[in-house]
This record gives C-alpha cells, sequence and structure tokens, in this order.
C-alpha cells in the first residue's frame, strides 16, 4: 500500500511560531465550520474550568432517585434541569463536572502518545536504516491488531485507573503518530535547511527538534484535534464497558453504562452523557475540518 | 506473487507470536490469581492453590506457553476456565453471531458509503458535496455507544418499534438485529463516504477526464466509463480494512445490546482473565487483520496495474 503522507506546505521561515499560530487562529474565521468547532470546544472546556461555580449541586449528593429532567427539587426548590439518577444525583452537576475528568486525561493521554510518537517518528525518519526498520515493524505490530482489543485486555487485566488508561491509550496511538511524523521527516530531511544545518555542524537532535519537527507542524495539529476526538471516545468506550475511571468519580461513559440498564424506564440518564461527549468530539473533528481547510487554502 | 504472500504469512505468524508472548506476559503479571475469578472471593487459599495446581498454574510460564503453542498448532485451543468448555466450541459460533451482524452491516455500508461519496466527488465544493461532507464528520464524531443510547431510546423507548436488546434467547430474530446494525453503520459510513468522495474529487482534476469531458461525452459516460474506474480503487481498500475495525466497533456494539457474539465474549474473558479464551480470540483477531490487509493490497494492485509486485 502506499504510504499515506498528507501534503506540506513549506512554512515560511521568518515569522515566529506565535505569529503564525495567531495567524492561523485570525484564518479560522474564514471557516464556518471551523468556527462552531472552535466554539463547542471553547464552550466545554470553559464548563471544566469553571465547573465548581456552574455545577447547581453537589456532583456525588443524593438528592432524589429517578427525578424527571425539570423536576423541582422540594426540599432547596431549586429545578433540576435533566433530572436525577438512580441514586438520585443530578445529572447536570455531574456532567458539568464530568468534562473536567475528559479534559483532563483526553489531553494528557494525547500529548503522551504524541511525545513518544514523535521521538519514534523522529528518529525512524531521521536515521533511516536499522532503527527505521525495528521501528516500522513494532508500528506495523500494534496497529495490525484491533485497537479496542487492545485496550479492553490492558486494562481488564491491570485494572482501571487514570495512570493506567492513558498508558494504554499512548501504547495504541503512538504507532499511529509515528507513521504521520516519519512520513513527514523523510520529506523534510531533504530540504536545504536542513543540510544548512547539518554542515553548520549541529547535532542530530538540534536538527530534529529545531529544524525538521516545527516545520511538519501543520499537518501534526490537524492529526491532533482528530486524535483527541478519537481519545476522548476511547475514554467514553472504556467508561462504558465498565473499565473506565472508579465509580464516584463522575465521568461520562460510566454515567451512560449505568443509564443503559435504567434506559426502558429512564433514558435521560444515558442520553445526556451521550449527547455531551458527542458534542466535544463533534467539536474537535468540525476544529479539524476548518484547520485542514485552511492549510489547503494557504 | 507468491514472493509477496509468503512474505504476508510470515509476517501475520511473526504478529501472532509475538502477541501471543505479550498476552502470556501480561496475564502473568496481572494482579489477583485467575483462581480467585473462578471459585470467587471468599474460595480459601488452601483452595486456590489446589486449583491452581491441577490447572497447571505453578508450572514456569516459558514451560505453559510451549504447552499452548504446541496444542495452538495442532488445533486444540485449550479449555476455557469460565464456562468449562474447549475454547473452540464456545468461540466459533460466537464468531459466527459477529460475521452475520458484519455482513448485514456491510451490506447497508458499502452502497450507501459510495454513493454518497461519488456523488459528493463528482462536484467539488458544491451544496451536496459541503453537506454530505457536514453529516459525515457528524456521525463520525457520534461513537458507538452515544448512538446505541440514541437509538435505543427512539425506537424502543418512544416509538415502541424495536427490541432494545438482541441476545437472540428465542432463535434468530432479524428484528433484533436492526439496531446494532444501524449503529455500526451510522458510525462507519461517513468515513468510508469520505474516503471516496477524495478519490472522486481527485480522478475529476485528472487530465483524461478533462479530454474526455472537452471532447463532447456525455457526462453520464464520463462517470460512468471513466472516472468510477479510477476512483473505486481506494475505496476498495478502505472497505477491505473496515473488517478490522469491525473487530474493534463490535465490542461496544454486542456488549451495548447483549448480543453474544465475538466482542462480547472477548469482553467477558479479559475481565475473568480466561487466558485461554483471551489468547484465541486475539489469534483471530490478529488473523482477520492481517488477512484483510493482504487481500486488500492483492486487490489493489490487481486493480490498478500501476503497481506491480516487487
Amino acid at each position: 500500500m502506499a504510504d499515506q503522507t498528507s501534503p506540506i506546505s513549506p512554512a515560511a521561515t521568518g515569522t515566529s511560531a506565535f505569529l503564525r499560530a495567531c495567524k492561523s487562529f485570525s484564518l479560522l474565521r474564514e471557516s464556518p465550520v471551523g468556527m462552531i468547532g472552535a466554539a463547542l470546544v471553547l464552550f466545554w472546556v470553559l464548563v471544566a474550568i469553571f465547573a465548581p461555580v456552574l455545577a447547581p449541586q453537589d456532583p456525588l449528593q443524593s438528592l432524589q432517585p429517578f427525578a424527571k429532567p425539570g423536576t423541582v427539587f422540594a426540599k432547596t426548590g431549586s429545578t433540576l434541569w435533566l433530572g436525577t439518577d438512580h441514586l438520585g444525583r443530578d445529572i447536570l452537576s455531574r456532567i458539568i463536572w464530568g468534562s473536567r475528568t475528559v479534559l483532563i486525561y483526553a489531553p494528557l493521554a494525547t500529548l503522551s502518545a504524541y511525545v513518544v510518537g514523535i521521538m519514534m517518528g523522529l528518529t525512524a525518519g531521521y536515521y533511516r536504516g536499522w532503527p527505521d526498520t525495528v521501528l516500522s515493524r513494532i508500528t506495523d505490530i500494534i496497529l495490525s491488531f484491533p485497537v479496542l482489543l487492545l485496550y479492553v485486555i490492558v486494562i481488564a487485566t491491570f485494572g482501571a485507573s487514570g495512570s493506567n488508561i492513558v498508558i494504554a491509550i499512548t501504547f495504541a496511538s503512538a504507532p499511529g503518530v509515528m507513521r504521520i511524523v516519519r512520513g513527514l521527516v523523510l520529506d523534510l530531511r531533504n530540504r536545504d535547511y536542513v543540510a544548512a544545518a547539518q554542515t553548520r555542524g549541529e547535532s542530530a537532535l538540534y536538527v530534529m527538534l529545531i529544524e525538521i519537527l516545527p516545520n511538519a507542524r501543520g499537518p501534526l495539529i490537524v492529526d491532533a484535534c482528530v486524535r483527541l476526538g478519537y481519545v476522548i471516545i476511547t475514554i467514553g468506550v472504556l467508561g462504558f464497558l465498565g473499565l473506565g475511571l472508579p465509580p464516584p468519580d463522575p465521568d461520562w461513559g460510566g454515567m451512560i453504562n449505568e443509564g443503559r440498564k435504567m434506559a426502558m424506564v429512564f433514558p435521560h440518564m444515558a442520553v445526556m452523557p451521550s449527547i455531551a461527549i458527542s458534542s466535544l468530539v463533534l467539536g474537535f473533528n468540525l476544529l479539524a475540518d476548518g484547520l485542514r481547510e485552511i492549510s489547503l487554502r494557504d | 506473487m507468491l514472493v509477496f504472500i509468503s512474505k504476508r504469512i510470515g509476517i501475520m505468524a511473526l504478529t501472532m507470536l509475538v502477541v501471543s508472548v505479550l498476552l502470556f506476559l501480561v496475564l502473568e503479571f496481572s494482579p489477583g490469581s485467575p483462581a480467585t475469578k473462578v471459585l470467587g472471593q471468599f474460595a480459601s487459599d488452601e483452595q486456590k492453590n489446589l486449583w491452581m495446581q491441577q490447572h497447571g498454574y505453578f508450572d514456569p510460564l516459558w514451560y505453559r506457553y510451549f504447552v499452548w503453542i504446541g496444542n495452538f498448532l495442532s488445533g486444540d485451543l485449550g479449555i476455557s476456565q469460565r464456562y468449562r468448555m474447549p475454547v473452540g466450541d464456545i468461540m466459533w459460533p460466537r464468531l459466527w453471531n459477529t460475521a452475520i451482524l458484519g455482513f448485514w452491516t456491510f451490506v447497508f455500508l458499502i452502497p450507501v458509503s459510495l454513493v454518497l461519496g461519488v456523488l459528493a466527488g463528482m462536484r467539488e465544493g458544491a451544496m451536496l458535496d459541503r453537506s454530505i461532507s457536514i453529516v459525515s464528520i457528524i456521525t463520525t464524531s457520534i461513537s458507538e455507544f452515544a448512538s446505541a443510547v440514541f437509538l435505543s431510546t427512539i425506537f424502543t423507548f418512544w416509538l415502541h418499534l424495536l427490541p432494545g436488546t438482541s441476545g437472540m434467547i428465542n432463535g434468530f430474530e432479524f428484528k433484533q438485529l436492526i439496531l446494532p446494525v444501524l449503529v455500526l453503520f451510522l458510525y462507519d459510513f461517513g468515513y468510508v463516504a469520505r474516503m471516496t468522495r477524495a478519490s472522486m474529487a481527485e480522478v475529476m482534476t485528472t487530465p483524461y477526464i478533462r479530454t474526455a469531458v472537452l471532447k463532447g461525452l456525455p457526462y453520464r459516460q464520463v462517470i460512468l466509463k471513466h472516472a468510477l474506474r479510477n476512483a473505486l480503487i481506494a475505496p476498495f481498500t478502505v472497505i477491505m480494512l473496515q473488517i478490522n475495525w469491525l473487530l474493534s466497533g463490535v465490542i461496544v456494539v454486542e456488549f451495548a445490546f447483549a448480543y453474544k457474539g465475538f466482542g462480547a465474549l472477548l469482553l467477558e474473558a479479559s475481565l475473568n482473565q480466561d487466558i485461554y479464551v483471551i489468547v484465541s480470540c486475539s489469534m483471530v483477531a490478529v488473523f482477520v487483520a492481517v488477512g484483510t490487509q493482504t487481500l486488500a493490497d492483492i486487490g489493489y494492485t490487481y486493480l490498478n496495474p500501476r503497481i506491480r509486485f516487487r
């Protein structure tokens, strides 16, 4: 199969990375789809940051079991906008607090997958030869294995905890990142500025990190958005399968799993967190689509 | 060709070997003993030790691995500790159920996503193209568990049209298959449609299509005779690789609808440290994954004469 590398636009040198980042965000305004995505993501980030202020109730406190959405809680007179779950906990507050869980672990796992994947990809693409062969072979083996089976086996065996989830996701996602980085590096390593740096006598590490990596960032940022969406889905799936974070903490996937059992009587218990997680993933995917559109226009 | 296929079989064997060694290692060092899972929390240490001894757990790891690999090569997949039955007797019917699920998913997935992708790619940037792209982004963002919740709320809770679980307790019933198939279809069709669209859009910009249009051929003929042939090569590969994706996807869907398939079996086995079931299922997964990749590559070179085997 042909190596699938995305086209790269040669980055203009001279302008600082910060200015270019600002420029691409102002360009994003031209893509309505990207703007909607950015708004959705920003919404959930703000919700996560201001969770203590926004949540109307304590997410762990039991108020009144199986309240329908919009019920007025008699004791305090407050409205339970999204109802309560089987233990009487306010679903709205749990969703608001749950956004923290997702928005901490998903970026953390993605970042960690990127660090490992980028190191592997840079090494393979820059040195070629046997490091490339070894790393590519490992990557092929991990990627040929259906990824969810991997998560299920690893998490079910080692137990569910935040760090195990991050490790499992890193292990399963880093090979995908590695492939993309390697493809980009194979293209960039023959550029003149790389040759110039090598002639100056810069170390291999300097050339890889300072010369090559910044110029590969365009496709990587788009990929990171899509991958972040997948990681959010993965964390949700693990929660849904009962392999997520331990129960008392609000976690969207876990809420859907608990609500699913009551789905025939009280569907809102599962529907509300499903909407939350889908809208967040949609946000990242739309953002990625907008960014891709802009990078192609450049 | 033969060299290529034997190379692939070699890779498959290597992958299976690595995966099985890793699984044995992972399960060996996992916290909690398998005896607890079988005998229950309240079994005494004596009982557990006796069970461990009976099932050969005190033999060294490498010895157990070689016994397993010897049995595996002669077709004996071992005994499931949870079901107390040969693994093959449990796994093959489950795999067949998943195959039925997969078959019906593909029956809908392939025509719908190809037609939508081709229509979108024919006029890049047109209204239809944009709306198909947006719809496919939305459906891809709603993961299987979320759409399972939405669909069963709509069709089971509100409309009372379809059963909410697909346990097939009273024999096979097609009605119970509709929701799982729909969930898998909705999640995946957007991806295949987008890949088809990209391929079609690329073909539409090639000089030979321009020539065909400029020499005055009817547009219908340009699309059907000239463009489609090349535009459908890439989607073929994508669709083949979806079989691999399906093995992951079915875990969620089968769990959500209590469908007795391969994914549900693997999930259950992982939760119970049922080692021979886990390893056997993983071997099947690697076989299917590498096998479909090989078929995809062979098909690709067959369809695209520009690429030849080295």
